[in-house]
């Protein structure tokens, strides 16, 4: 102790704290500190999944269910975490803490108690610090390996998602709104610019039953053949069934969230001024002259080699040195 | 039911119906999916009428699409990147017209004849390879060249790791530094109490680079570090540059048991203020209304401040309230006449 106050003194008499700036020597470690800088055009969350003191066989099937759903871009840990309680002010910082060293800024946290059963709580981080949360409860779950279908139907892993939303209770109830959108940022996967439209296979489907109960379940899609271009899409059920009660849920703090929309500076498109398109003449733009003011600019009368008396002595000069040549 | 409009985002490929509404539950849970499924497979295919029709390019694995930006906004999961500020010799090379080019992996070396490699073994202008060293004019006789060589390229290195670190530390001090890069020397407990009690942290992603612990914090921390001892840092020993305390280690004053000759009853005194304050005996002579006024307005201040502070800081930062020193009372003078530092509580 008396050490760390020596310390503490010697820096009140520097008056600064020291910050040691550690680089990384290999370039694997340079490659992953360059994975994990923040990036301008971000894509691929990762999601940790997670549970507390106290879970049901529902509530391990539905966890890892979700983690093979998402396999390449979760974690799973598979310890009980007692000190982990999302809601609480304290709560957070195991969580934070696991956002930082795994890079993960989705959880998914499950836990029983007799108060809340099969409780599910998806959160968001921003920055490693926990930007929203919502908790749901589980009824009703069907496990991906109770549902029987043909082989070839099944999903392929990390083939992008198609999403359905029904019931204006997404748009309503604000706990419903909030959910609608973790869930989109759960499940999309990475954003592509490309996509093979062969490979859509899958779709999750959550319909508003209520204004907190919403039926969530992942089909395999089946493109028959149709007489144009976009075949007729059939919807096999594959994959989880369950019923998502919110029960409570965080939103994210104003500046939070709005610092968090913001949008890189770059990437907005600059419009370009001036310039139109004709179909005769092509592409065209504007010349703006300034005014010219031509006539109304006073010239002075300085100009050196008109003046009189110069030129005429001049003349007189080269007269001269004639005279004295000849 | 009754509009078709189906809100499509192409770039999520993702379909809302948010006109639906169920007119009655249906009883059983089977027909409820089938119900939900029905649905789902409309809007699933609005969705793919709005994505096979865009322009496609076709690949031996299937026609490959351009899909748009997604039209949802979901948040980044971390904040947009600084620049970091260019280094000396970047602003240097901009003034001047530097342009770097691009070097090439081999050279041809005079002496052999032969290419070599630019860095590495068995390299172009190895120092170390000369065989003969001329001596100059300037030179002096007892020194070693080969050593002295030796010297100026080590001095190279560590000057140009010295600028190396303090280009880094300026890019840390705008914060362009990515977070977990930078490790504080002094890893020990008592700096996280600093950093604890001194800084309330708030939650913003921008405003994550540690802060500079002020003198002032810094004394408090450590008259709190003091302190915190069973006997209120009474008997510790005190360090060369140590201050003592800046107020009474004892919070509490007791009146002595037994009472000697030549003091007034001070049970008697104790009870007579605590009864004058209770009904304000003295207060019109006690009171400064001026001052009273001020700090009235003062307080005021700081807990609208405090309030849009804490408002701008995220709600999970409850415990930053905890922590914060409470500096206020131990160390604010009462202007009370005649009261002496009692027993105030923290």
């Amino acid at each position: 102790m008396k050490e760390e106050l020596f310390v503490v003194y010697s820096t009140i008499k520097v008056l600064r704290i020291m910050l040691q700036i550690k680089t990384p020597k290999t370039g694997r470690s340079r490659r992953e500190v360059q994975k994990r800088a923040p990036k301008l055009v971000e894509s691929g969350k990762k999601t940790l999944i997670l549970h507390g003191t106290k879970t049901s066989d529902v509530l391990n099937v539905i966890l890892s269910d979700i983690y093979h759903l998402k396999k390449g871009e979760s974690i799973k840990y598979s310890r009980k975490n007692d000190s982990i309680r999302p809601f609480e002010s304290g709560g957070e910082t195991s969580l934070e803490f696991f956002s930082l060293k795994t890079d993960c800024s989705l959880f998914v946290f499950g836990s029983h108690s007799k108060k809340r059963p099969n409780n599910l709580v998806i959160g968001r981080t921003y920055d490693h610090h926990i930007y929203d949360l919502v908790e749901l409860g589980v009824e009703n779950f069907k496990s991906m390996e109770s549902f029987s279908y043909g082989r070839k139907l099944a999903p392929q892993i990390g083939s992008k998602p198609l999403f359905a939303f029904i019931g204006e209770g997404f748009e309503s109830v604000e706990e419903l709104k909030h959910l609608k959108e973790v869930l989109l940022d759960l499940f999309r996967g990475e954003v592509v610019l490309n996509l093979n439209i062969a490979g859509v296979d899958r779709v999750y489907v959550c319909t508003a039953l209520s204004s907190n109960k919403v039926l969530f379940t992942h089909c395999a899609l089946r493109l028959k053949k149709s007489g144009t271009v976009v075949p007729r899409m059939e919807l096999v059920e594959v994959g989880p069934s369950m019923d998502l009660l919110v029960r409570r849920h965080r939103l994210p703090d104003e500046s939070l969230r709005k610092e968090s929309m913001k949008k890189a500076h770059e990437l907005t498109k600059k419009k370009e001024k001036n310039v139109s398109r004709d179909s005769i003449q092509g592409k065209i733009g504007k010349i703006y002259m300034p005014d010219q003011q031509v006539g109304e600019k006073v010239l002075p009368n300085k100009a050196k080699g008109v003046k009189r008396e110069r030129r005429e002595a001049k003349m007189k000069g080269e007269a001269k040195k004639q005279k004295q040549d000849s | 039911m009754a509009e078709q409009e189906y809100e499509i985002d192409l770039g999520n490929l993702m379909a809302f119906d948010r006109h639906h509404h169920f007119p009655s539950l249906p009883f059983s849970r089977e027909e409820l999916v089938k119900a939900c499924l029905e649905k789902g497979t409309k809007l699933v295919q609005a969705v793919a009428d709005a994505l096979f029709n865009l322009p496609s390019i076709d690949d031996p694995d299937g026609p490959i699409v351009t899909l748009p930006q997604p039209t949802t906004r979901l948040p980044r999961e971390k904040p947009l990147p600084k620049k970091k500020p260019p280094t000396k010799w970047e602003l240097f090379a901009q003034k001047k017209g530097i342009v770097q080019r691009k070097k090439d992996k081999v050279v041809f070396d005079e002496q052999t004849g032969t290419w070599k490699r630019r860095h590495g073994y068995d390299r172009v202008n190895d120092d170390n390879d000369v065989p003969i060293i001329e001596a100059k004019a300037s030179d002096e006789p007892g020194v070693d060249p080969f050593a002295k060589r030796r010297e100026e390229k080590k001095q190279k290195v560590e000057k140009q790791e010295k600028h190396r670190l303090q280009n880094l530390k300026q890019a840390a001090k705008v914060g362009a530094l990515p977070r977990f890069l930078l490790v504080t020397i002094f890893s020990c407990i008592v700096l996280l109490h600093i950093q604890l009690a001194a800084t309330a942290l708030p939650i913003t992603g921008t405003q994550a680079a540690p802060r500079k612990a002020s003198k002032n914090e810094l004394e408090n921390v450590a008259g709190m570090a003091a302190t915190s001892t069973a006997s209120g840092g009474k008997f510790d020993k005190k360090l060369a540059g140590e201050k003592p305390p800046k107020h009474e280690v004892k919070y509490r004053k007791f009146l002595p048991v037994v009472e000697g000759s030549g003091m007034g009853s001070l049970e008697k005194q104790q009870t007579d203020k605590v009864l004058s304050k209770l009904i304000s005996k003295h207060s019109h002579e006690i009171l400064n209304v001026e001052k009273a006024v001020n700090m009235y307005n003062v307080k005021k201040d700081k807990k609208r401040s405090n309030q849009q502070f804490r408002k701008s800081s995220s709600t999970s930062g409850k415990s930053s309230s905890k922590l914060k020193p409470k500096n206020n009372k131990p160390f604010k003078k009462t202007f009370k006449k005649g009261s002496s530092n009692k027993g105030k509580s923290k």
